[in-house]
């Protein structure tokens, strides 16, 4: 992934000849290259389209894995569902706690981290169960959550 | 043409024609809320419910949003039909009881309580705005956003819309902006100042027995129709 900002025009264009004129495929796409919904490009969007801006917006507010607002660069999802709650997802969200300093719902002022607790992954087999940046862990301690953000830190500080 | 069955009368309406629109058609008057000729029917206020299908297995539908069929039975003021409307009435009430369309309705179809706590919300979602900036002002300036309970009409990013040309066509159809007269009881949830008489008839029979507005409530007739009752039961 090279560090240079993704080409508004060229995305759309791309965009819209793979989705057409659904939405939400289209903000998906759009999410995927900025990380969120910036609104100048969902304006440029509209422009392009012809789908008048209030529909777009509409389906933007919506959804929840659709946002509005910037997202830090490492996405942390903890499920907090029946079963990873029983196994102690709550521990992990302290963990986090612990070695970033955020809690659900908060990004660490570097901009790296978000923290989000979602309801269910879908995994109960191997609760508790943490998602970052796309990729399944589970059947977590505390340790492993520490292991797992410290290899992303020290990732990120070996590119920069 | 479509034969149907409306409030047991046998009527021959257009193929393609709602419920509502048949019924009305006939003279039968169906309250509504988020209906208006002019626009979409939406199908979300749910006061033009009418009773389909057989006794015993019939059910509500919205008559904005139901199609005519052939043989269809249609009950548009069952005891049913008219028990939940009234509950729904009370519901708007208790949601926006400052808004003077709320306020008749509540008067005309005798809703003389309000058993919710009442939220003075400026807002009841009937997205009769929405309809009317899309449809009849080709704007598209304003429409729903969010979701669940926090849905609410808003302009994209909830800023002045550039497509908003100012033409008040959402003011002039919100029922929620028209506020009450101001009357004595003005500071209570429920009005009632124009509050017509309650419908003897549901008493007797299981539909109204006819479609008199303001309702007179026909008190001797009524009374004949218990006695007739009590005797048939008799028998």
């Amino acid at each position: 992934m090279s560090n240079k900002l993704p080409d508004v025009e060229e995305i759309l264009e791309g965009a819209v000849k793979k989705h057409g004129l659904a939405v939400v495929p289209l903000l998906q796409e759009i999410q995927e290259h900025f990380r969120y919904l910036p609104e100048e490009v969902l304006r440029k969007l509209s422009q392009k389209t012809g789908i008048p801006l209030i529909e777009i917006y509409h389906a933007a507010t919506f959804y929840n894995s659709l946002y509005l607002t910037p997202r830090a660069k490492h996405q942390i999802n903890i499920c907090t569902g029946t079963t990873c709650h029983i196994r102690g997802s709550g521990k992990l969200i302290e963990e986090v706690f612990q070695v970033l300093g955020i809690g659900p719902g908060e990004t660490t002022s570097d901009g790296n981290f978000t923290l989000e607790t979602v309801n269910c992954l879908g995994c109960c087999a191997v609760a508790p169960a943490m998602v970052v940046d796309g990729k399944y862990y589970g059947n977590l301690t505390p340790g492993d959550v520490r292991e797992i953000l410290n290899k992303i830190m020290e990732k990120a500080a070996v590119e920069e | 043409m479509v034969q149907m069955t409306l409030n047991g009368l046998r009527v021959e309406v257009e193929e393609g024609m709602t419920i509502l629109e048949a019924a009305r058609f006939y003279g039968i008057n169906i309250p509504t809320l988020c209906y208006h000729e002019g626009l979409s029917p939406y199908g979300a206020c749910r006061l033009c419910l009418v009773e389909i299908g057989p006794s015993g297995q019939s059910k509500l539908v919205s008559s904005c949003t139901h199609r005519v069929e052939e043989g269809l039975v249609v009950r548009t003021h069952s005891e049913r039909v008219v028990k939940r409307r009234k509950m729904l009435i009370e519901l708007y009430l208790a949601t926006c009881p400052q808004s003077r369309v709320i306020q008749d309705l509540a008067s005309k179809y005798h809703v003389t309580r309000v058993r919710f706590t009442p939220r003075y919300e400026d807002c009841i979602l009937c997205g009769l705005c929405v309809r009317m900036c899309a449809e009849q002002m080709q704007g598209k300036a304003i429409g729903f956003a969010h979701r669940g309970s926090n849905r609410k009409v808003a302009t994209p990013f909830d800023v002045k819309s550039e497509e908003c040309r100012l033409c008040g066509g959402c003011m002039y159809i919100c029922p929620a902006c028209q506020s009450r007269c101001q009357g004595p009881q003005e500071e209570e949830p429920l009005c009632n100042a124009c509050l017509n008489l309650d419908q003897p008839c549901l008493n007797y029979f299981d539909d109204n027995m006819c479609f008199m507005d303001p309702c007179v409530a026909c008190e001797l007739g009524a009374g004949r129709e218990a006695k007739a009752k009590s005797r048939d039961g008799r028998l």
